[in-house]
């Protein structure tokens, strides 16, 4: 999916936690998430931190859809 | 005789579903599951030995150390050689297969087997480096694909000449082998090209890699920019208005989240059955992350967070599906001007 929004122009950021899988189906902007179940939060914190890792991650989601890359960049 | 260590998820080695799924690794000696049917298909040539279980997400979180712990694990026994699954589509249960096949054949020199559904992901990761027998996509394929299996294995094991791609029924790995033939090329190639042009099915002897990669599209200015969310992960309003299927979706959903600040357990839910839907359902949020959005959006940080968004059941599910769910779904971003996505997956 992330292939095909990308082929339409639409820079598309892959939040996901098996970064192999991401690229070997060709993502561009890959962020590597916290846990197969729940990519953006993690239920073993409190819920003020728990919302501070995901916003974390949308920011370093967001920063990859500000970053021109020339190929496939996993942004840690 | 040859021995055998058999490699398998928590699910085929009958511990338990998606809750288990993050199980560590452990070992059982003997057979277990779909080990009964290798030991049919065996027979007096080999025995598997020991059985080593993982949970799918426990694997696929910790890819290096379970890797090592499972290593470890083998060693004990010695194995002659290795088979994992077979996977069918299963892509997390897939990926596990291809990295430990590869790692038992580089640590300890030894053949491995496993199989897979051509859609698997774990097949364009290790097709090169394993053999792959080429399964249906789901268990209902299981006898055929433990004889190819089971057949290959012994090959390897007692060191015999393998046979082409279509006649052990493994997907190809891209090695050229020189073979004597009875025609020259020139008399081959005409007779191809005299089929093609009449439209008969031939077989090249030459197959074109197949690499699809796209481009990455410039970078936007997110501060300005209209942003949408999509998902594989499942997230649809409470009671899956659409009924989006829990695997092999054949459909995705829109949905709105106009005013909605934050996705609770009273609004949303997960429909993926391949995944413990308990974190998803507890909070939304945890795989769609409207919140965190919607706060960004008022700091300023995104020009909006796009009214609608878009999500279908990423489990087992055909590439042909997806690729038609997303060029339909990039059809009508591009048409509501939104400039950027952000694609989240379990």
């Amino acid at each position: 999916m992330v292939k095909e929004l990308e082929r339409a122009g639409i820079p598309t950021v892959h939040v996901c936690t098996i970064v192999p899988i991401s690229k070997t189906v060709g993502a561009n902007r890959i962020v590597p998430a916290v846990a197969i179940p729940h990519p953006l939060g993690n239920p073993s914190l409190g819920p003020k931190e728990e919302y501070a890792l995901r916003k974390k991650l949308v920011e370093k989601a967001l920063k990859a859809l500000e970053t021109d890359i020339e190929g496939q960049t996993v942004f840690e | 005789m040859l021995r055998v260590v058999h490699y398998l998820n928590q699910f085929f080695g009958q511990i338990g579903g998606e809750d288990k799924a993050s199980i560590p690794p452990m070992v059982k000696e003997g057979p277990v599951g779909p080990g009964m049917a290798f030991k049919g298909s065996f027979g007096d040539k080999a025995e598997i030995v020991a059985t080593v279980i993982c949970g799918d997400s426990y694997f696929n979180e910790n890819i290096e150390k379970a890797t090592q712990e499972i290593l470890q694990m083998i060693e004990r026994y010695k194995p002659d050689v290795f088979i994992a699954g077979p996977a069918f589509n299963a892509g997390r249960y897939g990926t596990a297969c291809g990295t430990i096949c590869k790692a038992v054949q580089d640590k300890f020199g030894i053949p491995a087997v496993t199989g897979m559904y051509p859609e698997n992901p774990g097949v364009d990761l290790y097709k090169k480096h394993v053999y792959i027998i080429k399964t249906t996509d789901s268990a209902a394929g299981m006898k055929n694909a433990v004889s190819k299996m089971a057949s290959l294995a012994l090959k390897l094991g007692f060191k015999e000449p393998i046979g082409a791609p279509e006649e052990e029924g493994y997907i190809p790995r891209g090695i050229r082998k020189n073979i004597f033939v009875e025609e020259r090329a020139s008399k081959r190639a005409v007779e191809m090209l005299i089929k093609k042009l009449k439209g008969e099915p031939f077989t090249t002897e030459c197959p074109m890699p197949d690499f699809d990669r796209v481009p990455p599209a410039k970078a936007v200015n997110v501060k300005e920019a209209l942003i949408a969310l999509v998902t594989s992960g499942g997230i649809v309003p409470k009671g899956n208005p659409d009924h989006i299927e829990s695997s092999s979706a054949s459909k995705y959903g829109k949905y709105s989240i106009e005013g909605i600040d934050n996705l609770t357990s009273e609004t949303h839910e997960t429909a993926h059955g391949g995944y413990d839907p308990v974190y998803a359902n507890e909070d939304p949020d945890r795989v769609l992350p409207v919140d965190a959005l919607r706060e960004l959006e008022r700091e300023g940080k995104i020009g909006k967070l796009y009214n609608y968004y878009y999500a279908t059941v990423g489990n087992g599910t055909s590439v042909a599906n997806a690729k038609r769910f997303a060029q339909n779904i990039a059809k009508e971003l591009l048409e509501a001007k939104v400039q950027a996505v952000i694609l989240t997956s379990t």
